[in-house]
């Protein structure tokens, strides 16, 4: 299916567009080349690979092998992709495209606890295409923490659960903010960058793009947002911001109550106040869940 | 054609016994991951997903059938894995156990090693046969008898039992490995053996167990540089300085242990240039050896990759001695094998006793051989159809394209679920063990 020693069509055709940003404006051109069966195949292939990549199984550690393999064919079509210009003219087409569909691109692993933790950290969430536009480096492979500064732009480092998890290869671009509600687009932890995220222009660039660019949809068609990030008050963001954030997940409560089993339900609760002093008094919905676990810890103790 | 590939091209081969669960409900434990026969060919153990150790003895040949080769019969059962949980890393550790290995037997109990991703056992399994009896001070049952009562002496005797099997951990070697282990190897000094992850590979003393010496490190100071992972190993059966190892981009490694104590420069490295009529972007995976094994004679080693298996001449780094193709007709089929994650399957290879002929796994329960002398090979099935006792086993054929023959099976009619990557032959007879997903298939050659 991958032509074995024939000439790709790319070298075939004629020279690239003048400017990135024309092709948003010319999708018969760019729809042309990317029609071309070979890179068809070759970015499906691609698609499939970061699939792959991002699919790391949260409770058992992730085939180290199986994933350096993936990741090398992943540089490997990066490579021919960057020698034949696709490259260039993928990432400067996605450049228009809406943050929404940046945001989306994340990896499976700690999507909610990312999504506070970005929001609450300083810096824009670069993500970073691999390797490089403009780099030389190689990918980030399988790693401990996402480097995600590239472009020095002082970039939010983003530990994860699994330490073999491999990190993001989403096309992106840079100077991007994720936001993560389009709807606030005003967020006081963000700077410079955040007039970026006006959702007006994004949305309707983004839905002409998607419209145009098949392969910006066959791109981020495949990283839909798995776990929605809900809209969060900016202001309880920042209050939480050093949380731990699983201690809101009921199931990892249990789990830790169950590991610790001398911690009575009123331990529990100065546990959490000890996270932050603003913890309890600030939220009702916290209060409802220590009320909801007030309830488990009875049955569990069985008073 | 008369006869089929395998120590001449007079071997036939023939259903033996099969063992594991008949119905297609797979329980996931019960998945085999590993088969090795031990030195003599007497026992042959087995190892499953769910961290259990089966051992199977064969019979002696009973006087009345000197034609029949003695059946193997469970031995002992024992776990000798369960799962772990790294608090630390919040992460599972899975108790399938990936090798098991003999050591030469030395007295009458028996030693292998198992190990799991993290964890390396030795277990001793020995029999119990006798029992003493006639204690002064206790009863039968093991109550204590009322001092009182006791008025003669006697020396306890040792009577007859029944035969009790008994395993039991001797050592553990724990927390030297930060990656997946792959691969353990025994030295041929019988004191030594060596365990490999995906980056290390160290070095035990069968007797030492909070100690371990790292002999090759391939992990980069920046993990993001990683490309390349080790994914077997092995020591050399006559040399007890030799070592191999392989990795995910094809190569072999043969490192002396007297050069230096840190093993990173390799002695030789076997490589075969990549054939550029071939190339794809999915050379590099198929080109990723899942398995090396040294002949019997030390001179050669072989290596399994995705679509074939290789000879090499240790004297001969260039390019392999010979090449057999295992299933060329799926080199159409990858980017579908890539998509299914079949690509990735590591299957084994062994040699027979002899070093004439090598066999290996493949799809569809198939598994081929291939007589190196007489340049035959054979592809059988591992099937409850064709298991009726001393059945010949029927050559299998795989139709590529065009007219498909009777008795053929079409390359699309595979079924990927049921492979075969785990297969051991006995070190002196025509007795091959092959695994499917959940049974172990016992064949051998007619007589």
């Amino acid at each position: 299916m991958f032509p074995k020693g024939t000439k790709r069509k790319f070298s075939d055709s004629g020279d690239e567009p003048a400017a990135g940003g024309e092709d948003v404006n010319q999708p018969s051109s760019v729809a042309v080349r990317m029609l071309s069966s070979y890179s068809l195949q070759r970015q499906s292939l691609l698609d499939m690979s970061l699939i792959k990549l991002q699919l790391c199984h949260m409770l058992v550690e992730p085939n180290l092998c199986r994933s350096v393999l993936i990741a090398n064919t992943v540089r490997q079509i990066q490579e021919e992709m960057t020698q034949d210009g696709t490259w260039q003219i993928m990432t400067q087409a996605l450049s228009a495209a809406n943050a929404a569909a940046q945001c989306s691109a994340d990896r499976l692993v700690a999507t909610e606890v990312l999504c506070r933790q970005t929001e609450a950290t300083q810096g824009e969430q670069v993500l970073k295409p691999f390797p490089a536009v403009g780099s030389e480096g190689c990918p980030a492979e399988e790693e401990e923490e996402v480097v995600v500064e590239e472009e020095g732009e002082g970039g939010v480092t983003m530990s994860t659960v699994s330490p073999q998890a491999p990190t993001s290869y989403l096309p992106g671009t840079f100077g991007m903010d994720p936001c993560w509600e389009e709807e606030n687009g005003e967020d006081e932890e963000e700077d410079e960058d955040s007039e970026e995220c006006g959702s007006g222009s994004e949305e309707g660039d983004s839905d002409r793009l998607v419209g145009d660019s098949r392969t910006a949809e066959q791109v981020f068609g495949t990283f839909e947002i798995k776990n929605p990030a809900p809209s969060p008050d900016p202001a309880l963001e920042e209050l939480f911001s050093d949380v731990d954030a699983s201690y809101y997940d009921l199931d990892t409560v249990l789990t830790g109550m169950q590991s610790a089993p001398k911690m009575g339900p009123y331990d529990l609760l100065e546990s959490l106040s000890s996270h932050g002093p603003s913890t309890l008094s600030s939220s009702t919905s916290c209060r409802s869940d220590l009320n909801e676990l007030d309830h488990i810890m009875e049955i569990i103790v069985g008073s | 054609m008369a006869g089929a590939g395998g120590g001449g091209n007079d071997v036939q081969w023939c259903f033996s016994q099969v063992k594991g669960a008949i119905d297609d409900d797979v329980a996931e434990a019960d998945i085999i991951s590993t088969v090795e026969f031990n030195h003599s060919g007497e026992l042959l153990a087995t190892g499953d997903k769910g961290g259990r150790v089966v051992i199977f003895q064969q019979e002696l040949e009973s006087k009345n059938q000197p034609q029949c080769r003695g059946e193997y019969n469970v031995y002992s059962t024992f776990q000798s894995h369960e799962p772990e949980f790294d608090y630390l890393k919040s992460l599972e550790i899975e108790e399938k156990i990936n090798k098991i290995r003999w050591l030469p037997q030395k007295n009458a109990a028996q030693f292998l090693l198992s190990t799991n991703d993290k964890t390396i056992k030795l277990w001793k399994i020995s029999e119990r046969d006798k029992r003493p009896e006639g204690y002064n001070l206790k009863e039968e049952d093991g109550r204590y008898r009322d001092p009182t009562t006791v008025t003669t002496l006697r020396v306890p005797v040792f009577q007859p039992m029944d035969l009790m099997v008994e395993a039991s951990p001797r050592r553990v070697f724990a927390n030297a490995h930060t990656y997946h282990i792959n691969s353990i190897s025994v030295n041929s000094d019988c004191e030594t053996y060596l365990s490999a992850d995906d980056l290390r590979i160290n070095l035990w003393n069968l007797e030492i167990t909070d100690r371990s010496f790292n002999i090759v490190d391939i992990k980069p100071v920046n993990m993001e540089e990683l490309t390349e992972v080790i994914t077997a190993a092995e020591f050399h059966p006559n040399q007890c300085n030799t070592f191999v190892y392989s990795s995910s981009k094809g190569t072999i490694r043969l490192c002396d242990m007297r050069a230096s104590a840190l093993c990173d420069q390799h002695s030789k490295l076997f490589e075969e240039p990549e054939d550029p009529s071939n190339r794809s972007f999915f050379s590099e995976i198929i080109s990723s050896i899942s398995d090396v094994k040294f002949s019997h004679s030390g001179r050669y080693m072989m290596t399994r990759d995705y679509l074939s298996v290789k000879i090499w001449d240790l004297n001969m780094e260039s390019r392999p001695v010979e090449t057999y193709q295992v299933h060329e007709y799926l080199r159409s089929k990858l980017c579908s094998l890539y998509e299914n994650d079949c690509i990735f399957d590591k299957f084994e290879c062994c040699w027979n006793g002899n070093d004439s002929v090598v066999m290996t796994g493949s799809y569809n329960n198939f598994f081929r051989m291939f007589d190196r002398g007489y340049r035959q090979d054979v592809t059988l099935e591992a099937s409850r159809e064709s298991s009726k006792p001393r059945s010949v086993l029927k050559p299998r054929k795989v139709c590529t394209g065009g007219k498909r023959k009777k008795d053929e099976i079409s390359v699309d009619s595979l079924d990927f679920n049921k492979k075969i990557l785990h297969t051991a032959w006995h070190p002196q007879d025509n007795i091959i063990a092959v695994a499917t997903t959940n049974n172990l298939y016992i064949f051998q050659d007619k007589l």
